[in-house]
C-alpha cells in the first residue's frame, strides 16, 4: 500500500501544506534537507550512532507474563519505549531533526509540547548540540507538569506558557508556528508529532519508524511469526505510526490505535479525532478534526496531556478510511486503572498516554487470543504523571 | 457594482494609494458589524477586509487573535457575517473581501459558502491558510464563483514564484511586510520600498501592504510605494479605545495622511 504522494505531501486525500505563504520556503528547503539527508550516509551514521549510544537502542520487547494472565491473551509483549533515554519514544524524533537543524545551518530551534516529553526530549537534543531551544506549552499543560517544566529548563530551555485559546498543545501548537512564521530564517522548528504541513508528517515518521522495524523483527525472533494485533495509543499519533509503519504491508497484522474516550465519547470531553470528528485543518493539514457546526475547532480533553489534542496525524486518516488500521478508544477511568495496573503486575509505571493502549489490551485483548501475539508499544514512562494522578485521585502530593 | 479591480483603479487614476482596514466580524460586539462596516467605508476605505474569525488564528497576532475570540464569544457564525454583509451591501457599494482560514469554510461547504458569500456581496475570499498550490481544485472552485481570490506574497517568497502567486490570484495581491503575524508595530522595516517595487515590477496586479502598518505615516509612507495599504490591529485598538466613532476617526486620519503625502 502506496499511499503516500510525494508530489502533493498527501496520504490520499489527507495531509497537505495548509500554511501562511511565510512558511512556503522554509518547507520546501526542510523537505529538500530531508530527502537529501535519508540517502546520505553521514547522516544516517550519525543517527544511527546517537540512537545506539545516547538514546539507548534497540529498546527491549518485553514479555509481560502477568499482563497477559489479567488480559485473558497468552502472548502480550510490550516495545519497552519507556526505556528510551528521556523516558518515551519522542527522542527518536527529536535527535533527527536537530540532526537536520544542523546541516540546514539554523541555530535556533523552538517546539510545542503537551506532556511536556517532546519539550524534554527537544531541550535534551539541543543542549547535546549547544543550540539555542524555546519550548511552547499551553498554562494548563505547565501546571499539570510541572515536573517537566523544570526538566526543559535544567536542560537548559527556556519554556514559554500559552494563555492563549484552550492553554493546551493545540494553543501550544498556534504560537509555535507564530514563532516559526516571525523567526523562520533563523529557526527549525520541531514539530513533536506526525502532524503538520508536509514534510512534517512524513519525516517524523520516518524517524520514529524504527520502533516498529525493531519491533518486527524481535517478535519474529521471539514468536517466529507475526503477530495478531499491534496497539497504540493516538494523541496526534506519532508513536503509533512509528509502531504501524513497518507493519502496514503485513495485511494479516491488525493495527489498533487507542484514542482518549476522556469523559465518553458521548460527551464533549474527550480528544478522540478519528472516532468522532470530521475531516478539517488545523495546523497545516487536512485530517480528521474535533470541531463544531462552525468549523471552529473544539477542545480536546484528555487525563493525559500528551492526548489532550483536536487534531491527529493526517496518514491515521488515511489508515482509518482506507480501512487498513482500526482506532478505537478508552475513556480516562480506564486509563487510571491501567495506569495502576500496570504497575502492580508488572513494575512498570507507564505514561498516561501508553496506559491507554495497555487499557485497550486489558479490555480487549481476549479477542485475539486465539490468533497470535499482541503487541502493545509503551511508548513513555509514567514518573511525569505521578503527581498529576495523585491529584486526580484526590491525594496530594508536594513535588 | 464596484469590483476590487475598479476600487484600486479609482485611486490609482487620482495618484493615491487604495485604504484597505481589515476589521474582524462581530467585534467589539456580534451587533456592531455593519455599523463598524459603514464607518470605515463612510472615512474612505476603498476596499474592506472583513475577518470571519477562526479558533485558531495562527497568522494572527495578539490583538486579532483576541478580537476573534471575543466574537466567537459573543456567538459570531459564518451565516451571521454573511447577513451583516448583505446588510450592509443593501446601502453602501464598497468591496468587501472575506478574510478567514479554510476550515470555517470546509465545514459550510464551499460551492455553499461560494454561493452565499457572492449572494451577500462579497467581491473577494483571502484564505490565509490557502498558499498558491496547496489545493488546486479547491483554487479552481474559489477562481470559478467570481469573487476574486486575494493572495498572499511574504518576504520569503521565492522571486520565482511571485508570479505564480499572483496569476493564481485576482484583485489585488498582498504584500506582507515583513515576517511574522499580523498586529502593529513602532516601524517599518528599510528594505520594504525596494522589496515592494520589485514585487509590484513582477506583476500586473496592483499590490497592497499589510501586517505591522498601525500609523497615519507609516500608512502615507507606504502609500507612496504601494497601490494599497493594509491596516488591521490597529483598527480593531481603535475599535477598542474609541468604539465606532473611534475606529471612523482613525481611518479617517489613515486617508487623509495618505492624501497629504
Amino acid at each position: 500500500m502506496t499511499a503516500f504522494a510525494a508530489g502533493t505531501g498527501r496520504f490520499g486525500r489527507f495531509g497537505g501544506r495548509y500554511v501562511p505563504e511565510t512558511l512556503i520556503r522554509a518547507l520546501d528547503e526542510l523537505e529538500e534537507a530531508f530527502e537529501g539527508s535519508r540517502s546520505d550516509p553521514s547522516f544516517t551514521d550519525e543517527l544511527d550512532d546517537l540512537l545506539t549510544h545516547f538514546v539507548g537502542r534497540p529498546t527491549p520487547l518485553y514479555r509481560a507474563r502477568r499482563l497477559e494472565e489479567a488480559s485473558g491473551h497468552p502472548r502480550v509483549y510490550l516495545k519497552r519505549e519507556d526505556l528510551n533515554h528521556t523516558g518515551a519514544h519522542k527522542i527518536n524524533n527529536t535527535v533527527g531533526q536537530v540532526l537536520l537543524a544542523r546541516r540546514m545551518g539554523k541555530k535556533r530551534i523552538i517546539a510545542e509540547t503537551g506532556a511536556g516529553q517532546h519539550g524534554v526530549a527537544t531541550a535534551t537534543a539541543c543542549a547535546l548540540f549547544d543550540l539555542e531551544c524555546v519550548v511552547y506549552m499551553g498554562e494548563e499543560d505547565v501546571a499539570r507538569q510541572a515536573l517537566n517544566v523544570y526538566r526543559m529548563e535544567l536542560l537548559g530551555a527556556e519554556v514559554r506558557p500559552v494563555s492563549s485559546g484552550t492553554r493546551t498543545l493545540k494553543d501550544a501548537t498556534n504560537e509555535a508556528i507564530r514563532d516559526w512564521v516571525t523567526h523562520v530564517e533563523t529557526t527549525h522548528y520541531i514539530i513533536g508529532s506526525v502532524v503538520g504541513p508536509h514534510p512534517f508528517p512524513v519525516m517524523v515518521r520516518e524517524f520514529q519508524s524504527i520502533i516498529g522495524r525493531e519491533a518486527r523483527e524481535q517478535i519474529l525472533a521471539a514468536e517466529g511469526r507475526l503477530p495478531a494485533v499491534v496497539v497504540a495509543c493516538v494523541g496526534g499519533g506519532s508513536n503509533a505510526m512509528g509502531m504501524f509503519h513497518a507493519f502496514v504491508p503485513d495485511e494479516g497484522v491488525a493495527l489498533m490505535g487507542v484514542e482518549a474516550a476522556g469523559e465518553g465519547l458521548g460527551t464533549d470531553r474527550h480528544s478522540a479525532s478519528l472516532s468522532a470528528g470530521l475531516p478539517g485543518v488545523l495546523h497545516g493539514s487536512l485530517s480528521y478534526l474535533l470541531q463544531d457546526e462552525d468549523g471552529q475547532v473544539a477542545p480536546a480533553h484528555s487525563v493525559s496531556a500528551g492526548l489532550d489534542y483536536p487534531g491527529v496525524g493526517p496518514e491515521h486518516s488515511f489508515l482509518k478510511d482506507s480501512g487498513r488500521a482500526e482506532y478505537t478508544s478508552v475513556t480516562d477511568d480506564e486509563a487510571l486503572d491501567a495506569f495502576h495496573r500496570l504497575a502492580r503486575l508488572e513494575g512498570i509505571i507507564p505514561a498516561l498516554e501508553s496506559a491507554h493502549a495497555v487499557a485497550y489490551v486489558l479490555r480487549e485483548g481476549a479477542r485475539f487470543a486465539g490468533e497470535g501475539a499482541v503487541v502493545v508499544c509503551l511508548s513513555g514512562r509514567g514518573d511525569k504523571d505521578v503527581a498529576h494522578v495523585a491529584r486526580v485521585e484526590g491525594r496530594g502530593l508536594s513535588l | 457594482m464596484t469590483t476590487i479591480a475598479d476600487a484600486f483603479r479609482r485611486r490609482s487614476e487620482g495618484g493615491r494609494a487604495a485604504l484597505v482596514p481589515y476589521v474582524t466580524a462581530g467585534y467589539p460586539r456580534v451587533g456592531d458589524t455593519v455599523a463598524v462596516l459603514h464607518a470605515l467605508s463612510d472615512a474612505g476605505a476603498d476596499v474592506i477586509e472583513l475577518g470571519i474569525p477562526f479558533s485558531d488564528p495562527l497568522a494572527d497576532g495578539p490583538t486579532i487573535q483576541r478580537s476573534s475570540f471575543r466574537a466567537l464569544e459573543g456567538g459570531v457564525t459564518t451565516e451571521s457575517v454573511l447577513a451583516d454583509l448583505r446588510a450592509f451591501r443593501a446601502e453602501d457599494d464598497t468591496p468587501v473581501v472575506l478574510f478567514t482560514y479554510l476550515n470555517p469554510v470546509l465545514r459550510y461547504g464551499v460551492a455553499r459558502f461560494l454561493e452565499d458569500a457572492r449572494g451577500a456581496g462579497a467581491q473577494g475570499l483571502l484564505l490565509t491558510d490557502l498558499p498558491a498550490g496547496a489545493d488546486p481544485e479547491l483554487e479552481d472552485q474559489v477562481r470559478a464563483s467570481g469573487l476574486d481570490l486575494v493572495r498572499l506574497v511574504a518576504p520569503t517568497t521565492p522571486p520565482e514564484r511571485i508570479p505564480d502567486v499572483a496569476a493564481s490570484g485576482s484583485g489585488f495581491l498582498y504584500y506582507i511586510s515583513r515576517t511574522g503575524v499580523t498586529g502593529a508595530r513602532t516601524s517599518l522595516r528599510e528594505d520594504l520600498a525596494d522589496e515592494v517595487r520589485s514585487v509590484r515590477d513582477a506583476v500586473s496586479l496592483p499590490v497592497a501592504v499589510g501586517f505591522g502598518i498601525s500609523t497615519p505615516e507609516q500608512a502615507a509612507a507606504v502609500g507612496g510605494v504601494a497601490d494599497g495599504v493594509v491596516v488591521g490591529s490597529a483598527i480593531i485598538q481603535a475599535l477598542d479605545e474609541g468604539g465606532v466613532e473611534g475606529a471612523r476617526a482613525f481611518v479617517a486620519s489613515l486617508r487623509q495622511a495618505m492624501d497629504r503625502a
